[in-house]
């Protein structure tokens, strides 16, 4: 009984993981009736809820596992509930998706467990072992998403890209860990703290050297500039529920992994991994900003979007305080919500011929689905950081962490590059509200209907009502101190 | 109830929004309904703001009606008025029943939706006077550009998106630098409330940096020459009511920011950058008149004329006197009325003809003689002749900057000159003269509804310049605070350069 006590911090990991297996055993002797494999999608929602119950029911306080490799903290937690939520709602909207073009099969659910399984590995990793394990979990079972139409060419194109340019990514993080390993002579994030501090570690080329191909490596998972390439062609070719999925939970969870990475494992390099990360932040916003202007499909436009959207997140990492972590989960937690409801919103583009990506498809959405254009104007407006709608306040908490921390410049830069990319964003509510309508869309199906009343919803209240934001503010607060700064 | 103690400043703030609620839930169909509804709830927000205003303690220049809720740890949810931010409170509420009337029957597309986003961006407007929290404000101020740009991007004139685009993008830069000044104030002062950063010093190098943030947004928003040409775009393709509003409330609040913001909490920039803000007020007074003689579309000249107005406002605040600053209050107060009645009674003909051309109209007097005496007390009052209630306002801002730069006067004289060369000079083409144009013998003069909605405001632009009193009254002691402060800080900080 004891030794099953002491798996408690790992009951979350433990229930997707066999979860999954339960559910792909279910799939292969399922009964004939349950053709499509809808059964295995709710329960892989449920599977996830009951992982995020384990993750709410796990006492307060820091866990430590296998020597350190895994950490469960408030940080952890937060981030968990995040990514398991995500990985639901992305799940969710592809039920209906998926049954149109018959590709509704047992295995989409499963791998989405797996990868979710994969995720909640690096957000707890406290060891380049731990980490590199649950980050090609996570990638894996995202390669075959991607490719997941086979029968569709830009699909596998789309799949066996980001599995190239992954693994060329892992390599370098690999790479990156093996200096890292070398000059320090550990894989735990605590031990290289203690090693890799003062003037010494500063002037240690080979540290430096590893921890910059660790950064390449991360940079890729979360698409910063300059290792973004793969995204917009992914986000393109690959399915959109799976883009869903890719731009929000994934997202999410390579951030918590950078976040943990930089403040645990390098607290004492900070002012080296600060330039990469400023340098970083300054790339993906400025090109996501201006690389997304002359877009026309819409899954296109949100994959330069969230490359934006990953700039301005890094600047709450790189003020390296705790008000910068707090707005990084902040600014996650927001983006995460805005992006769902935004794939849900590209999911209900559909006519009788099919569903569609052409910006230009939306003209006149507000005359002939009001509701619809209302919801996806508030979310652009968010995703602009517009008041009053939540993307406002995802950005003035991490800008608010840049000016504390006296990083002017940057400050000054995203908030030039926020201007650039509020043009795109007020193109399409532009197209919905200012031109003449084309045909109307087929009428809006529940799931993705719901997502969209939910995020819209929290979008537009969950800041301004009196003592709803308090909640999340202080979650966001309590994680943020899991780390010393 | 004690209007005192009671949240009534929460009241008329979102009193609109109940009509907006009201108006989502109507049927498809029921456009007339919606238009009721928007009426009454505008109508019902005036009667409110004017208790208020009968509340209101001109004695004293603390804020009143001060309501305080929490919100976002530090940041809270605090709304308050003093005397000088009474007077646009009422002035947004007296003008919406005003915008709602006039776009009775100009408006027939999606009815409901407009009346919406009027509706919304009142609240925004009456929150933005009524916050003293920086992120308050900042919310309300940059949460008011969505309807606006709705507004003119849904119901404007063919070149609406460029116009819309613009005005939203000028705006939205100018106010993030706002933001990220507001953010170093927080972390200086650990806080963001307004009256307890009123009472705060900030360090000499810093108030240069804070105040040329803050002066990127109001500059922008007021507008200043020579970020000022979103201005015409945005006027002369917005539909009648949303020039009207643009005009007499969006423009105002960049004066009410310099008067909140940029004089009392940064008094030493204020001080050595003020001879900037001149030289830009003086160019905008002289140079933007100039070119509103060479307009041919009737909105233009009125918006290029606004900008030139505005330079009065500017001249005035930055005088640091008590005429200065009270003139330039009331001249953003005559500028409300006056430019919100001369883009209605464009609208008017507008209305009639679909063509805001000059060229295209003359002799009006003779079909129209309602609307010629009209646009006559409002041609009047732009001009500033004695007599109107834009006299005042100049004449107070114009003896002010005598004292303190008579250059600067003497040439913002010059504007005066000009306002009536180009205001006469469209009046004599558009009323005077004979009907030329077959199409215009069959004009009809102002209905019942249009003379309802301009006959307050001829009678307030008399009134005003025969009797300021009212309006004086009420900012007299926040104003006369304002200068005091900002005096003692500048002999502190010379007492200590010493």
């Amino acid at each position: 009984m004891s030794q099953l006590q002491s798996l408690g911090p790992l009951l979350p990991e433990l229930a997707l993981a066999i979860g999954s297996m339960l559910l792909l055993l279910y799939g292969v002797f399922r009964p004939e009736t349950d053709a499509d494999g809808r059964t295995v999608g709710w329960l892989a929602i449920v599977v996830l809820a009951l992982a995020g119950a384990l993750v709410v029911l796990q006492p307060a306080g820091v866990a430590v596992m296998f020597e350190g490799a895994f950490v469960v903290d408030s940080f952890a937690r937060l981030m968990k509930l995040l990514v398991l939520a995500g990985s639901a709602v992305a799940l969710l909207i592809a039920f209906d998706d998926l049954s149109d073009i018959r590709q509704m099969r047992f295995e989409y659910p499963v791998l989405i467990l797996l990868s979710a399984t994969g995720m909640l590995v690096m957000i707890s990793a406290g060891d380049l072992i731990a980490l590199y394990l649950g980050l090609e979990m996570q990638s894996l079972a995202a390669y075959v998403l991607a490719s997941y139409r086979r029968d569709q060419l830009r699909s596998s194109e789309a799949g066996l890209k980001y599995f190239v340019l992954g693994a060329l990514a892992s390599g370098m993080l690999l790479y990156g860990a093996s200096l890292v390993y070398g000059f320090t002579g550990s894989t735990s994030f605590q031990t290289i703290a203690n090693v890799a501090t003062g003037a010494a570690a500063g002037g240690n080329i080979g540290l430096i050297f590893g921890l910059v191909f660790v950064l390449v490596g991360i940079a890729f998972k979360i698409s910063a500039v300059p290792f973004h390439m793969w995204t917009p062609d992914v986000y393109e070719g690959a399915p959109t529920p799976v883009v869903a999925f890719f731009a929000s939970a994934t997202k999410v969870a390579a951030m918590a992994l950078l976040v943990r990475l930089m403040l645990t494992a390098f607290p004492g390099m900070t002012p080296q991994w600060q330039q990469i990360i400023v340098f970083l932040a300054i790339a993906s916003m400025l090109l996501g900003s201006f690389a997304a202007i002359g877009q026309r499909n819409i899954k296109r436009l949100m994959a330069y979007s969230s490359i934006g959207h990953v700039g301005f997140a890094l600047i709450g990492l790189a003020a390296a305080s705790q008000e910068g972590t707090q707005g990084v989960i902040l600014y996650m937690a927001i983006y995460l919500v805005m992006t769902l409801g935004a794939f849900a919103c590209i999911l209900s583009m559909r006519r009788s011929d099919g569903p569609t990506e052409d910006i230009g498809e939306l003209a006149g959405l507000a005359q002939h689905n009001l509701p619809m254009a209302f919801v996806f104007g508030a979310l652009m407006f968010s995703l602009a950081g517009i008041p009053p709608f939540a993307g406002f306040f995802a950005k003035f908490y991490v800008f608010l962490a840049a000016i504390n921390s006296g990083l002017y410049t940057l400050a000054v830069i995203g908030v030039l590059a926020s201007v650039v990319a509020s043009y795109y964003y007020l193109y399409i509510v532009k197209v919905m509200f200012f031109d003449e309508p084309k045909d109307s869309f087929l009428p809006i199906r529940a799931k993705a209907g719901f997502v969209m009343a939910l995020t819209t919803a929290i979008v537009l209240f969950v800041f301004i009502v009196p003592y709803l934001p308090t909640p999340l503010v202080n979650a966001a607060e309590a994680a943020a101190r899991a780390f010393r700064y | 109830m004690n209007v005192a103690t009671a949240p009534i400043l929460s009241l008329i703030t979102f009193l609109p929004l109940v009509g907006v609620a009201f108006i989502a839930f109507l049927p498809r169909d029921a456009v007339q309904n919606a238009r009721y509804i928007a009426l009454w709830t505008t109508l019902v927000t005036f009667g409110v703001s004017l208790l208020i205003w009968i509340n209101f303690d001109p004695t004293t220049a603390d804020f009143q009606f001060v309501e305080e809720r929490p919100w976002l740890g530090p940041i809270a949810y605090r709304m308050g008025v003093d005397g000088i931010s009474m007077l646009f409170v009422i002035l947004t509420t007296f003008l919406m029943p005003l915008c709602i009337l006039a776009s009775w029957e100009s408006i027939e597309t999606r009815v409901k939706e407009y009346m919406i986003a009027f509706l919304v961006l009142e609240t925004l407007m009456i929150g933005v006077f009524c916050a003293l929290d920086l992120v308050l404000f900042y919310l309300f101020f940059e949460a008011g550009l969505i309807p606006m740009f709705l507004i003119i991007g849904v119901w404007g004139g063919p070149r609406r998106v460029y116009a819309s685009f613009k005005f939203f993008l000028y705006t939205l830069l100018g106010s993030l630098l706002m933001l990220l000044a507001m953010m170093a104030m927080y972390w200086h002062a650990g806080t963001t409330n307004i009256v307890t950063l009123l009472g705060t010093t900030f360090p000499p190098g810093m108030q240069w940096w804070l105040w040329l943030a803050f002066f990127a947004s109001f500059a922008v928003k007021l507008p200043m020459w020579p970020v000022h040409t979103w201005l015409p775009d945005a006027h002369v393709e917005a539909p009648t009511a949303g020039s009207v509003l643009l005009a007499a409330i969006l423009l105002k609040m960049g004066g009410y920011g310099f008067l909140r913001f940029s004089v009392p909490m940064f008094p030493l920039a204020s001080q050595e950058l003020a001879p900037l803000v001149f030289a830009l007020s003086v160019v905008a007074i002289v140079y933007t008149s100039l070119v509103a003689l060479a307009q041919e579309d009737m909105k233009k000249l009125i918006a290029y004329s606004s900008v030139a107005h505005m330079g009065f406002v500017t001249m005035g605040i930055f005088t640091f006197t008590t005429q200065g600053v009270d003139g330039a209050i009331f001249q953003m107060i005559s500028h409300g009325i006056v430019s919100a009645a001369l883009f209605l009674c464009v609208g008017v003909i507008y209305d009639r003809m679909h063509t805001r051309q000059i060229d295209a109209y003359g002799g009006l007097v003779n079909r129209m003689p309602i609307y010629a005496f009209c646009v006559m007390v409002f041609t009047m009052a732009n001009v500033g002749l004695p007599g109107t209630s834009g006299f005042v306002g100049e004449f107070l801002t114009l003896i002010a900057a005598f004292k303190v730069n008579t250059w600067v006067a003497f040439l913002a004289t010059t504007g005066i000159i000009l306002s009536a060369a180009y205001m006469l000079y469209l009046y004599r083409r558009v009323i005077f003269g004979v009907i030329e144009r077959p199409n215009l013998r069959a004009i009809r003069d102002m209905s019942p509804r249009e003379v309802v909605v301009l006959a307050p405001l001829v009678f307030l632009t008399i009134l005003f310049g025969f009797f300021p009193a009212p309006i004086l009254d009420v900012t007299a002691a926040s104003v006369r605070r304002l200068v005091q402060n900002y005096e003692a800080a500048i002999r502190t900080a010379t007492a200590l350069a010493q």
